[in-house]
C-alpha cells in the first residue's frame, strides 16, 4: 500500500516535525513538565554512585569502618533512589499523556480531513492503504515519539552528566572512557550498514514469497480444481530455499551487534580497572580512592549504554516521522473546494425535479477523454435508463449527478440552479441512492434502514421494509429488526444486503433517484418482485437507473447508450430498437443462440 | 508445544549448542566482579602492581572469551531458528496444499495464510530468542546470587529477598498489563473498523449526508482508545521505577550490613564492591527475561495456532477403484443429499438425474439454491453426505483425485488467474500443451483477440491474481484454460456472467463445435444460455423442481416460467 499514489514521502525530516511541534504546543505545560522531570531524574540516578562509592570509601578494613559518617550517607542515598523513582514514574505519564494525546489528534484531523476530501482522491487511493496510514503509521509514530520523549531527552542528559560526573571524579580516566567508547558505535554503524543489504534482500525475498502464498492459499480452490498441488509446492520449495539462506546470514550478522559492543565495552572496563588501580597506588590515594573507582566503573559500563539506545531512537524517531508525514499528507491533502457563500440552501420539498445537463464534458485523467458534451433535459417524474457494456461510464454520470465530482466544463442544473451553487447536502439530500456495491453500517437491521433518518418511528421503518420487500426476511433473523450486523452486513447475502438498502432509500423518500445496478445481485424472480416496488417508488420522482439487465429498463423515457465512454445512442426502446444500432444487437443478443 | 519439539529435532545439534555458548558466555561474564574484587583487595590493598596487571589482562582474556562465545551461540541460534521455520513453512504449505474444499472452508484462507506468515515469523524470532536468551538471563540472575553466597552466606540473604521481590514486579507489570494491553488493541481494532467501514461506505455517506455523524462517532472510538492507553501507561511505567527502588534499596542495606562484616573482619572491601556489582547486574537481566517469556509465550501461542492446522486431517480418502462399466452414462447423480456441516440444513437434497455423453446440461436457479454444490460433487471438491455420484460409471470416491480432476475441465465463478504468463496460466490444464492447442482454446474461449493483441502474445505477463486483465477478459482466460486439456466434462459455473450478451453467445456457439464432444454443464441465472441445453435442471432451495427442455419446462415448472418471463417481460420472444 505504501507505493500509492499519493506522492512519494521524500518530506524533508525537519519540515515535519515543525508540524509535530505545532501539535506539541497543545501541551506545553505537561511537556514542560517532563523536561524538569527528566534532568531531576537524570542527576539524581547518577548521584547514587558518587554516594555509594562515597560509602565504600568509609568502608576500608576491619575496625576502620566510619559508622559515624556512613549512617548520613546512607539516609541520604535512600531520598536520592525515592527522588528518582518517583520523578522517572510522573515522566513516563507525563510522556504518555502527550503521545498518546497527540497521536489522538493526527487521527482526529486526518479522519476529519477524509470527511471532506473529493472522491477523486479517495478513489484513487485504495482503502487498505488510507486505512493503515490513519492506523498503523499513526501506530508507528506513537511508538517512536514515545521512544523519542523518554529516551532521546534523558540518553542525551545523561550522557552530558555521566561526563560531567567522571570529569569532576578524574579527568584521566574520563579521557580512556572518552576515547575508547566511540569505537563501540563505529562497530555497530559498521554491522549496520553491512546489514543492511542483507535485510533488503530478506524483505524482497519475504514479499515474493508472500506473494506466492497469497496467490497459492488464497486460490486454494482453483489450485485443487486444476490438481496443481504438486507444482504450487515445488515453487513454493524454491523461493522457501533462497529465503532460508538470506535470512540465516542476515540474523546473524545483525545478531553480531550486541555482543561485539559488549565487548568494546568490557575493554572499557578492563581499562578503567587498570588505570584506576595503578592511580590509587601511584598516588597513594590522592587523585582516586576505592570507592570512586568502583563508582566510576559503574559509569563506565552505563556510559555507552545511552549513545546505543540513541542511535536505535534516531532510527525509530525517523521512521515515526516518515509516517507522520504520511499522515500530514492526508490532513493537508487538497479538499473539496468549499461551497460558495451565497450558495443555496434547499430543503428536498423545494426540488421540483428538473433536471438538465448542458455540454456537459469530465474525464478522470485529461489524458483520457470520457464524457463529451452531454446534453439531457427532464422534467419530474421521468425516467433515465443507462446502459452499456462494463466500464463504459455509466457510473460516471451518476458520479456527476451526486457531485462526487465536478464536471471539467459545462452544467448540470437541478430546479433550475448550477448544483455548484447549492449546498452539497442540499443536492445530495434530494436524491436517494442505492449502488451495486451494498453497503451497511455495523449496527442493527433497525438502525440500517434509519440511517438517513435517525428520528423514524418503529412504523415508519416497518413500513418501508415492507415497500422493499426486506420484511419477511428481516422478521426470520435471529432478533428480527434489532439483529446486531456485523462491519458489511455479516451473515445477509448479498440480496438480502442490497434489500435492506432499497428500504434505507425508501424511508426518505427524496424527489430524485439514482439506482446505480440496484438489483445486479437479486435473481430475476425477487428482481420482479422488486421491480413492483421501485415502480411506486420512481412513480412522480425523477430517476436515474443504471442497468446491465435490458429487462429492468424498458419502460425508461430515456434511454442512454454509453460505449466507452460516449453517448451513442439516445431515444426510448421502440426508437432504438428501430434504430437497429448497438443497443438492438445487445438486446437481441440476449435472444438469439 | 508439541509442534516445537518435532521441528527442534530437525538441528538438535544446533539447539543444545546455542544455549550452551550462552551459558558459558554468562558464566564469563559472572566472573568479572571477582576479578575486580581481587584487583582491588589483592592488588590495591597490597600494592601489588603486577598482580594488577595480570588481573586487568584476565579481564581483556575473559572479553574475548565471551565475545567467541557470543558468536557461536548467535551462529546456532540463527541457523536452528531459520531452518526450523523454513521446515515448518514447507510443512505447513504441503500440508494445506493437500486440503479438500471442506477443509478450506472450514479454516478459511485468510487463516491459512496468517498461519503461512505472521505466525511463522513470530515462531521463528521466538526460537531464536529462547535460544539466545532464555538461558543466559536465568543463569546471571541465579549465577549472581551463588557467588553473592560464595562471598559471604549472611549478605547473600539479601539477594534471596530482593530476587524473588524484584520477580514479582518485573513479571506482575508484565502480566497485569497483558489485559490491559489487550483492550487496548480491541479498541484500536474498533478505530481501525470504523475508518474502514466510513472509506468503504463513502459514496452512501455523503449521498446521505452522514459526514459529522460520522466524524462525532470516531472521534468517540478514538478518545475511548486513548484513555484507555493512558491507564495501561501508568501501570506499565512503573515497572522502572519499582525495580529501580528495589535495587538500590538492596544495594544499600548491603553497604549498611556489610560496613558491619567489614568491620568485625568477616568481609574485604573489594568483595563488598563485587556484591554491588552483582545486584547491578540482576536487573537488566530479570528485564531481559521478562520480555523474552512475553515474546516466547506469543510465539507459543502462533506455535500451537500452527499446530492446529498441522494436526487437521487433510487429503482424500479414496475407495477401492472400481470398473467403469461400458457404455455407462458420464455423470450420475443417485439420490445425493449435501449438507456442509453434520446437522445443517441440506444444502442439496435428493438429486438424482443422469447425463449421457456429450450432451449439455443446463442449471438454473436463484442465488443459494445450490447449482454451485450441485456441480462441485462431480470433480469431487466435496463428497456427498448421502447418495453416490458416478462419472464414467464410477464413483468419484474410487478414483484418485488427480485422475477424476484430470477429465474435467472446471471454470470457476470467480475468475482467478496466477502470476505467469498466458501461457503458464493456460498451461495448468495440461502441462504440455502445444501452442497450437493454447490458440485452440483462446479461439473457443472467445480471447484469441485480445490475446494476440497483447505484447508477447501467449507470453504475455500475468500479475498477480491477473490485475492486469479486466473482468472479461479473466473471465474468458480461465474459460480457455479449462479447455486446454479438452475434458471430457467442462463445467461452466456463472462463467459468462461478466461477458456481455454478444461474446456469451458466441462462447455456447462455440463449445457446441468441439469435436471431442465433451459433457458440459452450465450453471446460469440467465434463461437464455441454457435454453438449448439436452437437460435443464432447475433447482430451488436445494432441490430439483423442474427437469426437462425448455419448451417443456415452461409448460410444467412454475419457477422456471417465473425465471423466464421475469428475464423476457411481455413475453416478446418467448
Amino acid at each position: 500500500m505504501k507505493k500509492s499514489a499519493l506522492k512519494k514521502t521524500t518530506v524533508p525530516f525537519f519540515a515535519t516535525v515543525k508540524k509535530v511541534v505545532r501539535y506539541l504546543a497543545h501541551y506545553r505545560i505537561l511537556f514542560g513538565l517532563s523536561l524538569l522531570l527528566a534532568t531531576v531524574s537524570v542527576i539524581s540516578l547518577l548521584y547514587l554512585p558518587v554516594l555509594t562509592g562515597q560509602a565504600i570509601d568509609l568502608i576500608v578494613a576491619p575496625g576502620k569502618v566510619d559508622f559515624e559518617n556512613l549512617t548520613p550517607l546512607l539516609t541520604r542515598g535512600l531520598v536520592v533512589i525515592g527522588i528518582t523513582a518517583l520523578s522517572q514514574w510522573f515522566m513516563s505519564i507525563c510522556n504518555n499523556r502527550i503521545t498518546f494525546g497527540i497521536v489522538r489528534r493526527l487521527r482526529q484531523d486526518a479522519f476529519v480531513s477524509i470527511q471532506k476530501l473529493p472522491l477523486s482522491f479517495l478513489d484513487k487511493h485504495p482503502v487498505g492503504g488510507l486505512v493503515s496510514r490513519v492506523i498503523s503509521d499513526a501506530d508507528q509514530f506513537t511508538d517512536g515519539l514515545l521512544m523519542g520523549f523518554s529516551q532521546l531527552f534523558t540518553g542525551v542528559l545523561t550522557i552530558l552528566g555521566t561526563l560531567g560526573f567522571m570529569l569532576a571524579l578524574n579527568p584521566w580516566l574520563t579521557l580512556w572512557v572518552v576515547l575508547v567508547t566511540p569505537l563501540s558505535l563505529f562497530v555497530a554503524s559498521f554491522i549496520a550498514k553491512r546489514t543492511h543489504q542483507m535485510f533488503q534482500k530478506q524483505t524482497e525475498t519475504r514479499g515474493e514469497q508472500t506473494a506466492l502464498i497469497d496467490e497459492m492459499i488464497g486460490s486454494h480452490k482453483t489450485v485443487v480444481a486444476f490438481s496443481h498441488e504438486d507444482e504450487a509446492l515445488a515453487e513454493f520449495d524454491e523461493v522457501n530455499d533462497r529465503l532460508e539462506l538470506v535470512s540465516r546470514k542476515a540474523t546473524f550478522f545483525s545478531s553480531l551487534t550486541n555482543p561485539s559492543t559488549r565487548f568494546v565495552n568490557n575493554l572499557v572496563y578492563a581499562g578503567v580497572a587498570l588505570i584506576g588501580a595503578l592511580m590509587i597506588l601511584g598516588t597513594d590515594g590522592d587523585m582516586l580512592t576505592v570507592g570512586l573507582l568502583s563508582c566510576f566503573l559503574t559509569y563506565a559500563n552505563q556510559y555507552t549504554k545511552p549513545f546505543n539506545e540513541i542511535s536505535g531512537v534516531i532510527t525509530e524517531l525517523q521512521l515515526a516521522m516518515t509516517c507522520a508525514a504520511r499522515l500530514f499528507e492526508l490532513i493537508e491533502a487538497q479538499p473539496e473546494p468549499p461551497e460558495p457563500e451565497d450558495a443555496e440552501v434547499l430543503a428536498p420539498e423545494d426540488i421540483n425535479g428538473r433536471v438538465s445537463l448542458r455540454a456537459v464534458c469530465f474525464s478522470y485523467d485529461p489524458e483520457k477523454e470520457l464524457i463529451q458534451n452531454l446534453n439531457l433535459s427532464l422534467h419530474k417524474g421521468q425516467r433515465v435508463a443507462i446502459v452499456g457494456p462494463t466500464g463504459c461510464g455509466k457510473t460516471t454520470v451518476i458520479n456527476l449527478l451526486m457531485r462526487f465530482y465536478d464536471v471539467d466544463s459545462g452544467e448540470i442544473s437541478v430546479s433550475g440552479i448550477d448544483i455548484r451553487h447549492m449546498k452539497r447536502h442540499s443536492l445530495r439530500n434530494a436524491y436517494g441512492m442505492v449502488l451495486q456495491d451494498t453497503w451497511l453500517s455495523a449496527g442493527t437491521v433497525k438502525e440500517n434502514i434509519a440511517f438517513g433518518r435517525p428520528d423514524a418511528t418503529n412504523e415508519e421503518i416497518v413500513a418501508a421494509a415492507k415497500a422493499a420487500h426486506a420484511d419477511s426476511f428481516i422478521r426470520r433473523l435471529p432478533d428480527g429488526y434489532n439483529t446486531q450486523l456485523s462491519e458489511g452486513g455479516g451473515m445477509l447475502s448479498q440480496g438480502q444486503k442490497q434489500l435492506l438498502c432499497i428500504a434505507r432509500v425508501f424511508l426518505c423518500l427524496p424527489p430524485m433517484l439514482i439506482l446505480d445496478e440496484a438489483t445486479s445481485s437479486i435473481d430475476t424472480r425477487t428482481e420482479l418482485k422488486i421491480q413492483n416496488a421501485f415502480a411506486d417508488l420512481m412513480e412522480g420522482r425523477t430517476s436515474f437507473i443504471v442497468a446491465h439487465r435490458l429487462s429492468t429498463i424498458k419502460e425508461a423515457d430515456v434511454i442512454l447508450v454509453m460505449k466507452n465512454g460516449r453517448i451513442i445512442e439516445q431515444g426510448d426502446h421502440k426508437t432504438l430498437l428501430k434504430q437497429g444500432g448497438f443497443y438492438a444487437e445487445m438486446y437481441n443478443s440476449q435472444f438469439d443462440s | 508445544m508439541k509442534v516445537f519439539f518435532r521441528f527442534f529435532k530437525l538441528y538438535p545439534k544446533e539447539s543444545i549448542l546455542a544455549p550452551l555458548f550462552k551459558l558459558l558466555e554468562a558464566c564469563f561474564d559472572l566472573l568479572v566482579p571477582l576479578v575486580v574484587a581481587v584487583i582491588v583487595d589483592q592488588g590495591v590493598g597490597e600494592g601489588n602492581r603486577s598482580l594488577i596487571i595480570q588481573m586487568s589482562l584476565v579481564l581483556v582474556l575473559l572479553a574475548v572469551v565471551g565475545l567467541s562465545c557470543a558468536l557461536c551461540a548467535q551462529y546456532f541460534a540463527a541457523k536452528s531458528a531459520i531452518g526450523t521455520a523454513a521446515r515448518l513453512r514447507h510443512e505447513l504449505f504441503a500440508h494445506m496444499q493437500a486440503f479438500t474444499y471442506a477443509q478450506t472452508d472450514c479454516v478459511g484462507t485468510s487463516t491459512m495464510i496468517t498461519r503461512m506468515t505472521s505466525d511463522i515469523n513470530q515462531v521463528q524470532s521466538g526460537i531464536n530468542m529462547t535460544l539466545r536468551l532464555f538461558l543466559r538471563s536465568p543463569i546471571i540472575v541465579l549465577g549472581a546470587m551463588l557467588m553473592a553466597f560464595t562471598i559471604h552466606t549472611r549478605l547473600a540473604l539479601i539477594f534471596v529477598v530482593a530476587i524473588p521481590l524484584l520477580s514479582v514486579v518485573v513479571f506482575g507489570v508484565m502480566l497485569g498489563g497483558i489485559p490491559l494491553f489487550k483492550r487496548v488493541q480491541s479498541r484500536l481494532d474498533h478505530v481501525t473498523a470504523v475508518t474502514r467501514e466510513n472509506l468503504a461506505g463513502v459514496r452512501v455517506i455523503r449521498a446521505f449526508c452522514k459526514e459529522e455523524e460520522e466524524i462525532e462517532a470516531f472521534d468517540r472510538a478514538n478518545k475511548e482508545q486513548t484513555s484507555l492507553q493512558n491507564k495501561a501507561g501508568i501501570l506499565s511505567s512503573l515497572m522502572n521505577p519499582l525495580t529501580y527502588v528495589i535495587v538500590n534499596f538492596a544495594v544499600i542495606l548491603l553497604i549498611r550490613q556489610g560496613s558491619v562484616s567489614v568491620n568485625i573482619g568477616g568481609l574485604t572491601q573489594g568483595e563488598l564492591v563485587a556484591l554491588v556489582n552483582y545486584m547491578g547486574q540482576i536487573l537488566v537481566e530479570l528485564v531481559k527475561l521478562a520480555s523474552t517469556i512475553f515474546l516466547v509465550t506469543k510465539a507459543v501461542a502462533c506455535g500451537n495456532r500452527i499446530g492446529a492446522v498441522l494436526n487437521m486431517p487433510s487429503g482424500t480418502d479414496v475407495l477401492a477403484a472400481e470398473a467403469a462399466e461400458p457404455g455407462s452414462a458420464a455423470v450420475t447423480f443417485e439420490n445425493v443429499t449435501l449438507a456442509y456441516h453434520r446437522g445443517s440444513h441440506p444444502s442439496l437434497e435428493n438429486i438424482e438425474f443422469s447425463v449421457q455423453r456429450g450432451q449439455t446440461v443446463g442449471i438454473i436457479g436463484g442465488t443459494g439454491s445450490g447449482k454451485s454444490s450441485l456441480v462441485n460433487l462431480i470433480p469431487r471438491f466435496y463428497d456427498a453426505t448421502e447418495g453416490r455420484v458416478l462419472v464414467n460409471g464410477r464413483d468419484v470416491r474410487s478414483y484418485e483425485p488427480q485422475d477424476l480432476r484430470r477429465l474435467i475441465g472446471v471454470v470457476p465463478q470467480k475468475a482467478e488467474l496466477f502470476r505467469g504468463s498466458i501461457r503458464s496460466n493456460l498451461c495448468w490444464g495440461k502441462a504440455n500443451a502445444t501452442d497450437e492447442e493454447l490458440w485452440c482454446a483462446l479461439e473457443l474461449a472467445q480471447a484469441a483477440d485480445f490475446v494476440r493483441e497483447k505484447e508477447g502474445m501467449l507470453d504475455a505477463p500475468v500479475e498477480q491474481k491477473g490485475r492486469n486483465f479486466s473482468g472479461g477478459q479473466k473471465q474468458r482466460l480461465t474459460i480457455a484454460r479449462a479447455l486446454v486439456g479438452a475434458p471430457e466434462i467442462l463445467i461452466l459455473d456463472d462463467s459468462a456472467s461478466a461477458l456481455d450478451f454478444v461474446t456469451d453467445a458466441r462462447l455456447r456457439g462455440a463449445l457446441r463445435t468441439l469435436e471431442h464432444q465433451p459433457t458440459v454443464f452450465v450453471i446460469s441465472q440467465r434463461t437464455s444460455s441454457i435454453r438449448h441445453a439436452d437437460l435443464i435442471v432447475v433447482l430451488e432451495d436445494g432441490r430439483v423442481v423442474g427437469m426437462g427442455q425448455h419448451k417443456e419446462l415452461l409448460d410444467i415448472c412454475e419457477t422456471y416460467r417465473e425465471i423466464h418471463m421475469s428475464q423476457f417481460k411481455g413475453g416478446e420472444e418467448a
